[in-house]
């Protein structure tokens, strides 16, 4: 079997990140329930929460095909 | 790729497998052109840029060449559009954000135009997927917001605020300086660059994947002919989705830069 490690790696580094969010996501949604009026508020801060989680997952992405 | 190989076994149209995933994006040159050693070539992804900018440039000058007090239709998607992002600018940056909204405008739909090139017929190849073009317009945010930090705050204000953060006991500032000062110049830009790069990388791999398992499953009739029905199946679900993902960077980046400029314009105290 060839293949190459990165790719496995970029699979453990998702990990973290993929947890990161479930959470993130799931208590912006929650307290959107809790409190519509605060929804838009909510949404931008959960938008910029997502965009640092996520950004190290997109570099375990870059970094699979680098190298 | 071992779809391509696989598919060679049953008679499809490919011999062998492809390039590493290189290919997908990097075209040879159509007219070659070079300045002092430096590659100026016009190939695939340059033609498509300028085709996505001259359609963008087209599209505001008729919305805005004879702007009504009532507008038409395509005036009234303009307007739309700056509406929105104006509506981004007063959300984050507050009142001081009306300056910038041309400037979070243009990247708006500037990034835009370029990743709908992604799910485009005949286009099919979204620029910002090569990294030149992110770390071109992440180097812009990054200009923008320390220009703004040191017009606002002085060129001695901004970068003390940048690396000793108010409200923190004197020795955290051992550990808070440089990664403070890091993130600040470094890792901002820099994420701004990836995520806008590696979002349309994976969505470009993704669109090909599927039609490739398309135009090279549904010849072959008796064996893999249900992978390529399959295939066909979920394109358009994929097209959807790489949609999403389109607005989502546009609208990510648009917001991130507007992030950015606040905590140059009005720093936390």
């Amino acid at each position: 079997m060839t293949g190459s490690l990165n790719v496995l790696g970029y699979g453990l580094a998702t990990l973290g990140p993929g947890i990161g969010l479930g959470i993130l996501i799931g208590k912006a949604v929650e307290s959107m329930a809790r409190q519509p009026e605060a929804a838009g508020m909510v949404r931008t801060t959960m938008f910029i929460g997502i965009a640092v989680v996520e950004a190290l997952a997109l570099l375990a992405f870059v970094l699979a095909f680098a190298v | 790729m071992t779809f391509v190989i696989a598919s060679a076994e049953w008679g499809g149209e490919f011999e062998g497998s492809l390039d590493p995933i290189g290919s997908l994006f990097n075209f040879p040159a159509i007219i070659e052109l070079s300045l002092f050693d430096v590659d100026l070539s016009i190939n695939r992804t340059i033609l498509i840029a300028w085709l996505m900018t001259l359609a963008l440039a087209a599209l505001f000058f008729f919305a805005f060449r004879d702007a009504q007090v009532v507008p038409g239709k395509l005036q009234s998607l303009a307007e739309m559009t700056i509406d929105f992002v104006r509506q981004i600018a007063l959300d984050i940056i507050g009142p001081k954000g009306l300056k910038f909204v041309p400037v979070l405008t243009t990247f708006f739909v500037f990034i835009l135009f370029m990743n709908v090139a992604k799910i485009t017929p005949f286009l099919m190849l979204p620029p910002t997927g090569l990294i030149a073009w992110p770390m071109f317009l992440a180097g812009i945010a990054w200009l923008i917001y320390v220009g703004v930090g040191i017009k606002t705050q002085g060129l001695v204000g901004y970068f003390k605020e940048l690396a000793f953060p108010p409200g923190v006991p004197k020795a955290l500032y051992i550990i808070l300086t440089p990664i403070e000062l890091v993130s600040g110049l470094i890792l901002r830009p820099f994420t701004l660059m990836v995520r806008l790069f590696a979002n349309m990388v994976a969505g470009h791999i993704l669109v090909a994947i599927t039609l490739v398992t398309a135009h090279v499953f549904l010849p072959s009739f008796p064996v893999g002919w249900s992978l390529g029905v399959i295939a066909v199946a979920i394109s358009p679900l994929v097209f959807a989705f790489e949609l999403l993902i389109i607005g989502l960077q546009a609208y990510i980046f648009t917001m991130l830069t507007a992030v950015y400029i606040s905590s140059s314009v009005e720093p936390a105290h």
